[in-house]
This record gives C-alpha cells, sequence and structure tokens, in this order.
C-alpha cells in the first residue's frame, strides 16, 4: 500500500487503472477532463494495457462503452453535468443491456444558467436508469469505491452499470492523502470479469433485440431484482474489500452519533466532513444531534433508513439538487421510505449548495436549529438570497 | 454460361421479418455472404430491428447488438475495442443502419468512427425515407420525392431539397475504402465488400435498397428499379480507395431516368419539366463523378 496526494479525479483514474480496465472511452467536460488525460497518460506510458477510444462526444463514449462491455471487456468512462445529460439515452441501454460500466461522475450543476460548480442535478436526473449510484466524501472514498463498484457490477447476479459520484472541485481538484492498494490486493478483490450474459462472437445471438408485451416486463423487472441484488450484494463486496485492502467502506448510510440523536441530518458527498465537524461542536455544546451519510443512492437503502427513523429523531434530508414541484430528491426518497414506520419521524427537506454555493458549518447549524426548535415547511431553501416568498432556515431563524 | 460468383452460404434466415421484396432485406443478405460467418453486427434503430426479427429469435446467423439510432459509429468502436482488448482475431465488426440514421441523426458518430480510424465496416442501406416510423423525409430522400412528412398538394411538389451527398461527406475523411452498391448488382457488391473485408481501417458502404411500400412500387419490381437506378446514371457504382474514385459499372447508354420514375408512386406527381430537371442533376451529377475518377487517377 503506497500513500499518494491524488485528487478526486485521479483517484478515479488511479482505481481503473487498478480494476486493470480493457476499454476506456470519455470525452472532456470540466470538472472531469483530468480523470481521462491521466488515463490517456496511462495508457500511453504503457502502465495501462487498454483500448482508449477517443469518442465525439459523451453519447458515443458511452455507446462504445456499452459495446465493448456487450461483448465482456471491462469498460470505464467518466463525465459531468452536460456530458451526463447527453448520455441519458445510453444510460437506460447499458442496465438494459445489462453491461456492467463503471462510470465517474464529477457532479456539476446543470445549464441554464451555466454553472461549472458542484450540484447533485446532473446525476440525480439519472436516478430512475437502473445504474448503481454511490456518492463520494473524500478522495480515498472514490478510489475504493470506483473498485468496489465494478466487483458489485460485475458480479454474475448484478450485472448493472455503476457510477461513481464526487462533488465537482471540492473532490475533483483538491488533493488528499490516499492510500493506494497493491495490485496483487486488488487482483485478488476484482478477478477477470465473468462471461455470464455476454455476446458470444462466435454465437448467433442477438443482445438488445425487439420486443412485444409478451417479454418487454420480464426485462424489466431482470433489472429490478438485479437492483435488489446489488443490494443484497453489497455487504459482502464491502467485507470482501475490508478483509484484502484492510478498509471500511461503511455500507450505503453510515451513521455518526445517531443512536441518542434529537436530530439527525443526512447528508452526501462532501457536505459530510462540514456537517460531522458541526456535530462535534454541537456535541460539545450539549446538543444531541447525529449524522448519517447517504454513500449509495440507487439501489437506495431503505431498510437503512427505517432504522434510522427508529431512533427517534427528527430527520432532515440537506439536498444539493431539487425535483421540481417535489422536495429534495434523497428528501423525497427519505420520505418514502418512511412512510410506513411507525411512529413515523418528521422528516424536512432543506436544499442548499446549488451550483458550487458553499455548504458552511453556520448553514448546517441553522439546519440542526430548525429540525430541534422550530416548526415550519417541509422544504427549505436553506440557502437562498433573496427568498420569493418562501421560508428559508435562515430567514426563519433570523 | 457465366459463373455466379455469389456465395451459396446464407447467414440471413428465410424466417426474417422484412416486407416482401425489401432491399435492407438483400443488402444485409448479400453484405454477409461476403463477410462469412466471423462477423458481428451492429444494428440502430430502423427497419432492420424490426427485420432481424422479434426476442427471443434471431434472423442472422451472426451475433447482432442493438443499438440506439444516432450510436452506430460509436457501436463500431466499442466492439472493436473489445475484441482487441480480449485478444480476438478475424472478426469484422460491421455497423449496419439507414440512411437517417446515418446521414442525419447519426452523422455525428459515422464521422468520429471514420476520423477516429476504427477498423470496422460501416453499411448504410439506402431506402431514402424513414421507413421503420412510416415514410418520412430523411436527408437522403431524393429531392420532389412524395414521403409523409413531403405531401404532394397545393403548391408542395414533394421533398424541396436534393438528396445528402453521404459518399462525399464520407470520402471528406478519407477512410481507406468507400464504395457505392446496388443489391439489384450482387457480384459487384459481393465483390466490394470481400474487397474491403481484407482492408483495415474505416470502411463505407452506401447501399441502394428499394423500398416497395416507401418507394410506392409493386414488391417484385426490386430488382427492376434497382436496375434502372444504376442504368440511368442516378445511382452510379463506384469505389473509393485512398481517396481514388473508379466507376465500377459503366453505362455506355444510360437510360432515361424517367424510367426510373415511372415506375415508383412517389414520383407520380411529377411533371414533365420537373422530370427534365431531375434528368439534368443526375447528369451534371455523373460528370462529376467522371472528372473525380480522371482527376485521382
Ligand atoms: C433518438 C430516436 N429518435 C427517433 C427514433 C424513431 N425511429 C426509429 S426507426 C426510425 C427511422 C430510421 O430511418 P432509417 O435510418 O432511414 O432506417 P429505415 O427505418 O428506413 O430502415 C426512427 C426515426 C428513435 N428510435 N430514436
Ligand atoms: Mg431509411
Amino acid at each position: 500500500m503506497a500513500r499518494e496526494v491524488l485528487s478526486g479525479d485521479y483517484a478515479q483514474s488511479y482505481a481503473a487503472k487498478l480494476a486493470r480496465v480493457d476499454v476506456v472511452a470519455a470525452y472532456p467536460i470540466t470538472p472531469q477532463t483530468s480523470i481521462v488525460e491521466k488515463l490517456a497518460d496511462l495508457v500511453v506510458t504503457g502502465a495501462l494495457r487498454a483500448q482508449y477510444i477517443k469518442v465525439e462526444s459523451e453519447h458515443s463514449a458511452l455507446q462504445a462503452c456499452v459495446s465493448a462491455s456487450a461483448l465482456g471487456a471491462r469498460a470505464y468512462t467518466a463525465t459531468s453535468s452536460q456530458g451526463l445529460l447527453l448520455m441519458h439515452e445510453l444510460l437506460h441501454w447499458a442496465s438494459g443491456m445489462r453491461t456492467p460500466v463503471v462510470m465517474g461522475v464529477a457532479n456539476r450543476a446543470v445549464a441554464a444558467p451555466w454553472s461549472i460548480d458542484v450540484d447533485h442535478a446532473d446525476s440525480m436526473s439519472q436516478r430512475d436508469t437502473g445504474w448503481i449510484q454511490f456518492y463520494a466524501e473524500s478522495n480515498q472514498e472514490v478510489l475504493d469505491t470506483v473498485l468496489a463498484a465494478f466487483r458489485l457490477s460485475e458480479d454474475e447476479a448484478v450485472r448493472l452499470p455503476s457510477m461513481v459520484a464526487m462533488d465537482a472541485f471540492y473532490l475533483t481538484h483538491t488533493v488528499e492523502p490516499v492510500d493506494v492498494p497493491e495490485q496483487a490486493d486488488v487482483d485478488r478483490f476484482l478477478p477477470p470479469r465473468s462471461k455470464v450474459g455476454t455476446l458470444d462472437p462466435h454465437r448467433p445471438t442477438r443482445l438488445g433485440s425487439f420486443t412485444s408485451p409478451e417479454h418487454y416486463t420480464e426485462f424489466r423487472h431482470a433489472v429490478a431484482s438485479a437492483s435488489k441484488a446489488a443490494a443484497q450484494l453489497a455487504p459482502t463486496v464491502e467485507e470482501e474489500y475490508a478483509r484484502i485492502v484492510g478498509r471500511d467502506l461503511g455500507g450505503p448510510l453510515p451513521r455518526y452519533l445517531t443512536d441518542d440523536a434529537d436530530a439527525i441530518l443526512v447528508t452526501m458527498g462532501t457536505a459530510t466532513t462540514t456537517a460531522r465537524s458541526t456535530v462535534d461542536a454541537l456535541r460539545a455544546e450539549g446538543r444531541k444531534v447525529g449524522l448519517a451519510k447517504l454513500r449509495r443512492f440507487r439501489p437506495f437503502p431503505s431498510e437503512e433508513v427505517r432504522a434510522l427513523g427508529r431512533t427517534g429523531a427528527r430527520i432532515g434530508v440537506l439536498d444539493r439538487s431539487f425535483t421540481y414541484g417535489a422536495a429534495g430528491a434523497a428528501a423525497t426518497e427519505v420520505m418514502a421510505a418512511l412512510y410506513a414506520a411507525s411512529p413515523r419521524p418528521l422528516v424536512r427537506s432543506f436544499v442548499a449548495g446549488l451550483g458550487g454555493r458553499d455548504i458552511t458549518p453556520a448553514l448546517v447549524r441553522s439546519l440542526y436549529r430548525h429540525l430541534l426548535e422550530e416548526e415550519g415547511p417541509e422544504v427549505v431553501w436553506a440557502d437562498l438570497k433573496v427568498p420569493p416568498g418562501e421560508a428559508t432556515a435562515e430567514a426563519l431563524h433570523g | 454460361m457465366a459463373k455466379l460468383t455469389i456465395p451459396a452460404e446464407e447467414l440471413l434466415r428465410s424466417g426474417h421479418s422484412a416486407c416482401p421484396g425489401c432491399g435492407a432485406a438483400l443488402a444485409m443478405r448479400y453484405v454477409l455472404k461476403a463477410l462469412g460467418p466471423e462477423t458481428i453486427v451492429t444494428v440502430p434503430a430502423s427497419c432492420w430491428t424490426v427485420i432481424g426479427t422479434p426476442y427471443p429469435t434471431t434472423a442472422l446467423d451472426v451475433p447482432m447488438l442493438d443499438n440506439p439510432i444516432e450510436a452506430t459509429g460509436a457501436s463500431v468502436s466499442g466492439l472493436r475495442a473489445a475484441l482487441d482488448a480480449l485478444g480476438q482475431k478475424g472478426l469484422t465488426v460491421v455497423g449496419f443502419a439507414g440512411d437517417g440514421g446515418t446521414v442525419d441523426i447519426g452523422l455525428q458518430s459515422l464521422s468520429g468512427m471514420l476520423e477516429r480510424g476504427t477498423d470496422a465496416i460501416y453499411v448504410m442501406y439506402d431506402n431514402e425515407a424513414y421507413m421503420n416510423t412510416g415514410i418520412q423525409r430523411s436527408g437522403s430522400t431524393p429531392s420532389l420525392a412524395w414521403t409523409t412528412t413531403t405531401p404532394v398538394g397545393g403548391a408542395s411538389r414533394g421533398k424541396l431539397e436534393p438528396k445528402k451527398d453521404i459518399m462525399a461527406i464520407v470520402a471528406a475523411h478519407h477512410p481507406v475504402y468507400a464504395a457505392t452498391g446496388n443489391i439489384a448488382f450482387p457480384e459487384d457488391l459481393i465483390k466490394k465488400v470481400a474487397k474491403a473485408k481484407a482492408l483495415s481501417g474505416p470502411r463505407f458502404f452506401h447501399v441502394l435498397a428499394p423500398c416497395p411500400p416507401g418507394w410506392r412500387y409493386d414488391a417484385e419490381r426490386t430488382i427492376e428499379v434497382g436496375r434502372l437506378a444504376t442504368d440511368t446514371h442516378l445511382f452510379p457504382l463506384y469505389e473509393v480507395e485512398n481517396d481514388r474514385y473508379r466507376i465500377t459499372r459503366r453505362i455506355e447508354r444510360p437510360k432515361p431516368v424517367a424510367d426510373y420514375l415511372r415506375l415508383q408512386g412517389r414520383f407520380d406527381h411529377l411533371r414533365v419539366e420537373e422530370v427534365a430537371s431531375l434528368q439534368e442533376a443526375v447528369e451534371a451529377r455523373y460528370r462529376r463523378l467522371l472528372a473525380l475518377e480522371s482527376a485521382s487517377a
């Protein structure tokens, strides 16, 4: 194990290299670009023996990966924001064809208006495409999760693609010490791909195909079952990773000081780090607050959320995205998971940090305050500067 | 009697679901005869999605991958990359796409595939409209043709714009090989595909594939219509090898374009002067082809 100082982008590149990917196809977009630049270097210098396809768009990038994966190759791509939106059609193809492509996503706001900074609207817009979705808090987590994602995606019972998302700039362009596992350990953890479900170039079969109402539902149900299988298998994959590489990935919803908490904030990505230090500060002041990190959004960890609900705490979900006409994307899922809980905890949706706006300790404090002390609206745009008639946490607390 | 040069092996099964007289089915049949069984085909949304027969069957005796309509150029690149990465040698990768999926919505990925030099064959079967969705105009529909989105009536005379010159677009990428083909001249087509198979790098075919329901003629006349397209100089057969043009079927006394148009209901509305304008356009295009041939000789 070597300790290196890596950006989130390079953590993706090195993970793809350690995974010994066969095929890389990608198109540049800030702030993902340095992932594929590094991979190009690794291929050119011979450090990574892979086919690097210089595609003319993200749509083609994912198509090339899907076609390569259909033949049994291990394929990797990375993108962000507009590029991910352009891939949307192919995202469904990838899950429908059961091609376990792994993709790095630099979470970036989407236009219009343009923004190159972090939020989660890009990947949240893809939540119903059948992809497994992970959100990383640190560059270490980026690297570990990409490796675990390959293993989970490629399991014969799963065969679904994964995206490993990380916050634009906060991770993509911030360097941190990262423990890079030994190749031999990764090889033990991640064996070559099984050929199950792939297109045999010497056998006349058709993959993709054209279906009637007689068969289509079962194809969809197979994806739903595979997604369930992914949730069931994930702990085993993580145990294996911990056993071989020596790091605990923490499951889909790692919890921090939640057992006796009166208020729990659910966070994703780098906002978790800010929230954790704020929890420490609030605890020091005698406030019983806790934190849960939503590491895996798809398949959604409903069971784990229900367990969180059984703490009896009020739950706030901090989303860096919004599904119009409803609430934050993760909040709607948390609410749905808790609907049948009895007693049903109070859940609020906090929307903040869009388009790169900082999620500060002061903001996180205001969210806990809102949860602990106040009644208020179910959906709060917590860092809105000019509230057009809607209450914000800031406004509520003066 | 001339010796038959068409390979006997059939890689398209008779149970396919093409319409009677379908040129697109013949195009696949002849291309696969030329390439043999060591072939992988990737097919976008098009009539061929249906012709290939629904799940759980397949009409081809080679593997077939479906891809979305605009991504055939990317799919062939992915297939080739996988074969290379996995050390699988000796297979021909074929993208088999319609005209709409090539000259319009798929032009970008075709251009990408040609430019990045993917070692694969891209076949565009040209039935001159979006047929699978019910005969809408494409960039490859010829001028004055009737389609459901270029109706005839009132001031409207069918499609106003000329047919997109896909061969010129492809040739501008300087691929190792590009050729036109016509299902009515299978020996010419098969010879070219076999020649292309032996080359490596990006190779392109523009294959005319008449469509009885879309062009509005009786199914038994597909070959006749196809022959006339070439024998009138409207669809000349030629190849471009390393930028050198060569006409592969010379017609000493071309037939009048009117003979070709007359057979097809999609041109029923044409007036004498419109037929004359099409005749002129065909002659001008053929002269340009001759000039390209002698300039690159
Ligand atoms: C993105 C997208 N837009 C539209 C369609 C609908 N569509 C399916 S087949 C087709 C026609 C394709 O025409 P062409 O490529 O000429 O092939 P043909 O049907 O004539 O064989 C269209 C428009 C689609 N499948 N995907
Ligand atoms: Mg067509």
